[in-house]
């Protein structure tokens, strides 16, 4: 102890001149830091409700709750988070996670409210002094929890995919699967808009965990057709996916063609459910396309006996006739058929309803009938000497390639049309060594087509002539004549007519062109084939369509026999096979309903 | 008094008091007590004003966070295990995260490495900066306070700023932080490491070459070195009886084989040879961190990118995963079956050996009035005993 311990306490007084550190009025505001997890926000209109942040949230302090001005829809579940800040504990992993990116914290920290229950509450859709605030905590550049990026999938390259039929997408490898299916938040936004409504988390999760038997089952609860969905479906449900509101979507379509090629068709039996016991009563289904052949296999599950009758010489529909080798191996599709069929569905090929035997025949001989004949018409260009010959049909292209035809479409072919029919014969053409143009009346971005079929049409080498209305086709001249076409088109240009509606093509005067081609294949549309239905039948009709459907709502007037249901692209205005899939399932249940069963 | 001198040891064992007999007072100190660290009690038998018998009682902020956590996901403990010790959290975030990155064999970047190294240093800082406010405080000293926990909301500013949170950061995250340091940090935290030092001058003037400091102080709650390995001390408490024991540079974790120091030993472990020795650390953590600051790499990626968290699931395994808190050895025993959640996890806080064992018997024979003195003096967090 010396002196210095008694007189150096003293030196405190020294502060006593410095200004202090404290404020003199401790509310000022003193804004929180850019970074400060405060209050949440959300933008309302970017959050989809996938409820991710209520997974993550480790105290439950997120409930997804129905939101006024947000309904439920495609790719959206209606529901937003509301934030209870009595459980809160700011961490802000909701914000980590939020696939979309629409939540945040603002820097706001100061909320003084005698109410409780104020402390409730849904950011973004009940206002906020803080709503819109610039700073607060964000998510990280370069930062996030959920994997933005799809895995790779193996694809052959397009100089190589263009010589042969060989099948261009390879599917996943087992790691590359189960790394995929960890992308998925299991949200179940999808699930709504799969037409089929699929139970697409679940089957995800099976891939996770590596139970295909469990994956394989949960496919069939609702799709026969795995193997052919999983390469060629029109995936509605990568749309709705919550991951793609940030990143690339999961690949749904292709995790559901891992579990169907990973499990052999030997061992289907021991995961599937097995048929009820048999109810005595029999099912006649006409068209033995994906529609019809799922109205099959439930009704056979249900103890139905069930006869599909075919026109082709093969099943599938337009799976197999419509749908290039190269897309959609007919090994592929043969299994899921074979899987049907090995249940005792017997599918009579090469019988054409109306010729071999009658829909009245039908209805007198079999319980219920049910009518998924798909669109096999084409529609013609409707132009002037659209009757030449080489002025093909793009649907007959497909098929006759299919049932291994030699096409002899020539040196340069045009396509004519902008939907998936029309980018596979493109594509086919391709194959056989053709010069491809694929004109179409309106811009690109509005082709039906699926985005990666045009692309990959474009890849593969196909020129696109946008925006050309055709006027006419007239015979080549020369040594050309009888087997050359030329097709003259009208240049156009897009106008927006009506505000909200999407813009129609005008013709630009005297922009008229023309081009010689050895084939002109038309793929605009097609229509329905119903010559088979007889006014007798007492089917009711309205614009060529039967105005029966798929859910039992059959109305065969008062004509006695069998009711009849309709399902598929006869009757559906999605025109794809998950939604000919859906009704086909629909139409099970309806036509058990109808005879008496339980429906399910 | 001669500080070379071992002052007096306390008996280690229990005697036996007859309560009844009217020669003894049974009292209470906490949990309520601003003499208390945090919410425990203990329960003194005195004689005359010298107590002569203590029981350290804890439980009063048990919340089951050990097993809170078998329940939750391993992402969804992150948020959690800062709780464990609310003044520096840091160093829950850092074992929990390092233990799951071991057990699922994952590097985390170089520039998490620093930014992790700063993140420590600096809570080391704000946690010492606060407790000796509480242990001038406990003597009677009231202006220290107002001082050092100015200073430490300086550093939990820039915690503010770099984190987004001021007394739980949620910073370090399995696989790395959670982002980079915002612009013109770096510079906020050399200036405020220029103010933090400059106060520091200022307490050890005013508490350190204090009579009444030195009087109290000096001599209470001797901790003889063999008591160290006996009792599992570690940290200020082991180094100032001469123990040079520190795990940064014994298991040289993150940047600090990298980094210039040497750990700080005394010779008696009594209550002002602690606090100074903690002073010393201090100014240790402050040219770390300018050391930190210098070396640290500008730019790269921060984090390790991590399967999705919602069904993150760690091979079956166990670790042990250790690190050097302010009061010693803090670790994390992590056991994973493979699922998706902790099998178990048990958290070695030092406070358990300190403040319980230690506590109880260095407390025998000191004055009344110096027994909050005395807890102080051996830096004990409540929460961490009851996990």
């Amino acid at each position: 102890m010396d002196i210095k311990d008694f007189i150096a306490p003293f030196a405190v007084w020294k502060r006593a001149f410095e200004k202090p550190f404290t404020v003199k009025k401790p509310i000022d505001d003193r804004p929180g830091a850019p970074r400060y997890r405060g209050f949440h926000i959300n933008d309302a209109d970017k959050c989809v409700g996938c409820g991710t942040c209520e997974a993550i949230c480790m105290n439950k302090a997120i409930d997804m709750v129905p939101a006024p001005g947000h309904d439920a829809g495609p790719g959206d579940s209606g529901l937003r988070p509301r934030i209870d800040y009595g459980r809160c504990c700011w961490c802000a992993l909701c914000v980590d996670i939020c696939p979309s990116g629409s939540l945040g914290m603002s820097n706001e920290y100061v909320w003084i409210d005698s109410d409780p229950e104020v402390f409730r509450y849904t950011p973004g859709v009940e206002p906020k002094p803080w709503d819109g605030a610039e700073l607060g905590y964000r998510r990280a550049e370069g930062y996030r929890l959920l994997d933005e990026h799809r895995v790779d999938m193996p694809e052959l390259h397009h100089a190589e995919a263009v010589k042969s039929f060989l099948e261009l997408v390879r599917g996943y490898s087992r790691q590359q699967a189960e790394k995929e299916a960890d992308r998925c938040v299991s949200c179940g936004v999808c699930i709504a808009s799969c037409p089929a409504h699929m139970d697409i988390p679940g089957y995800i999760k099976a891939v996770r965990d590596g139970e295909l038997d469990t994956g394989l089952r949960l496919l069939y609860e609702t799709n026969p057709f795995p193997e052919a969905c999983g390469r060629i479906c029109t995936h509605l449900c990568e749309e709705a996916c919550s991951i793609g509101t940030g990143g690339d979507p999961v690949a749904i379509r292709w995790l559901k063609r891992y579990i169907a090629d990973q499990v052999e068709l030997s061992d289907y039996a021991k995961a599937l459910p097995r048929a009820e016991a048999p109810t005595g009563r029999k099912v006649a289904v006409v068209g033995a396309g994906p529609g019809g052949l799922s109205a099959a296999y439930y009704l056979t599950l249900l103890g139905y006996k069930v006869t599909v009758f075919e026109k082709d010489g093969e099943a599938g529909g337009m799976l197999r006739y419509g749908i290039p080798e190269y897309r959609l191996p007919y090994p592929a599709l043969d299994k899921d058929i074979g899987y049907i069929e090995s249940l005792g569905v017997g599918i009579k090929r090469g019988v054409s309803i109306g010729k071999e035997i009658t829909l009245a025949k039908l209805r007198a001989d079999y319980d219920a009938v049910y009518l998924s004949t798909g669109l096999p018409t084409a529609y013609g260009l409707e132009v002037p000497g659209d009757k030449h010959p080489r002025v093909l049909d793009g649907v007959a292209v497909l098929a006759a390639a299919t049932r291994g035809e030699e096409l002899r479409l020539g040196e340069r072919v045009a396509v004519i049309g902008g939907g998936n029919v029309a980018m596979d014969a493109a594509r086919t053409a391709l194959r056989h060594g053709a010069k491809v143009d694929i004109l179409y009346r309106r811009r690109e971005q509005d082709m039906p087509a699926d985005a990666e079929e045009i692309s990959e049409a474009k890849a593969e080498g196909a020129r696109l002539v946008e925006k050309a209305i055709p006027l006419e086709v007239k015979d080549a001249a020369g040594a050309y004549a009888g087997k050359s076409a030329i097709f003259v088109w009208n240049d156009a240009v897009m106008v927006q007519k009506e505000p909200g509606k999407r813009p129609v093509p005008e013709p630009i005067p005297g922009a008229v062109r023309e081009e010689r081609y050895d084939s002109i294949i038309a793929a605009i549309g097609q229509g329905p084939d119903l010559s088979f239905v007889a006014e007798s039948d007492g089917v009711p009709m309205k614009r060529f369509k039967p105005i029966v459907d798929a859910d039992g709502k059959a109305s065969t007037g008062t004509v006695a026999g069998a009711p009849v249901f309709a399902g598929g692209d006869l009757v559906n205005d999605r025109k794809d096979a998950i939604s000919a899939i859906a009704d086909g399932h629909r139409a099970a249940v309806g036509i058990d309903r109808l005879l008496g069963g339980k429906g399910a | 008094m001669k500080r070379d001198a071992m002052p007096r040891i306390p008996p280690e064992e229990k005697a036996t008091f007859d309560l009844e007999s009217g020669k003894y007072l049974v009292m209470w100190q906490g949990p309520q007590h601003p003499g208390i660290t945090g919410n425990m009690s203990l329960r003194l038998v005195i004689e005359g004003d010298t107590v002569v018998d203590c029981e350290t009682h804890v439980g009063y902020l048990h919340r089951g966070f050990e097993k809170l956590m078998e329940r939750r996901l391993y992402m969804q403990n992150f948020p959690l295990v800062c709780r464990i010790a609310v003044p520096e959290p840091d160093f829950n975030e850092y074992c929990y995260a390092a233990a799951l990155e071991e057990l699922a064999g994952i590097e985390i970047p170089d520039k998490a490495v620093w930014l992790r190294t700063l993140s420590l240093e600096m809570i080391r800082l704000a946690s010492f900066l606060m407790w000796i406010g509480g242990q001038a405080g406990a003597f009677g000293h009231g202006t220290i306070a107002q001082w050092s926990v100015t200073m430490r909301d300086y550093v939990l500013d820039l915690f503010e700023e770099l984190s987004g949170g001021r007394i739980y950061h949620m910073y370090i995250i399995p696989g790395g932080v959670r982002g980079d340091v915002p612009k013109g940090f770096l510079q906020h935290v050399l200036e405020t490491m220029d103010i933090i030092k400059k106060n520091l001058d200022d307490i050890e003037l005013v508490m350190f070459h204090n009579a009444v400091y030195k009087m109290r102080a000096q001599g209470l709650g001797c901790i003889p070195p063999e008591w160290v390995d006996k009792y599992g001390i570690t940290g200020p408490n082991a180094r100032a009886a001469g123990v040079a024991r520190d795990l940064r540079k014994d298991i040289g974790y993150l940047a600090y084989p990298r980094l210039d120091f040497q750990p700080l030993v005394g010779k008696v472990s009594d209550a002002y040879e602690r606090s100074q020795l903690r002073l010393g650390e201090m100014y240790q953590a402050i040219d770390l961190i300018r050391q930190i600051v210098e070396l640290m790499p500008k730019d790269g990626p921060f984090r390790e990118k991590l399967p999705n968290p919602l069904y993150w699931k760690i091979p079956a395994g166990e670790t042990y995963v250790a690190a050097e808190c302010t009061r010693g050895e803090y670790g994390f025993y992590v056991v994973s079956d493979g699922s998706d959640k902790p099998r178990r996890i048990a958290v070695r806080g030092p406070s358990y050996t300190h403040a319980v064992s230690v506590m109880e018997r260095l407390v025998r024979g000191v004055n009344i009035a110096d027994v909050a003195g005395l807890m102080v003096s051996l830096h004990t967090y409540p929460p961490e005993i009851e996990r």
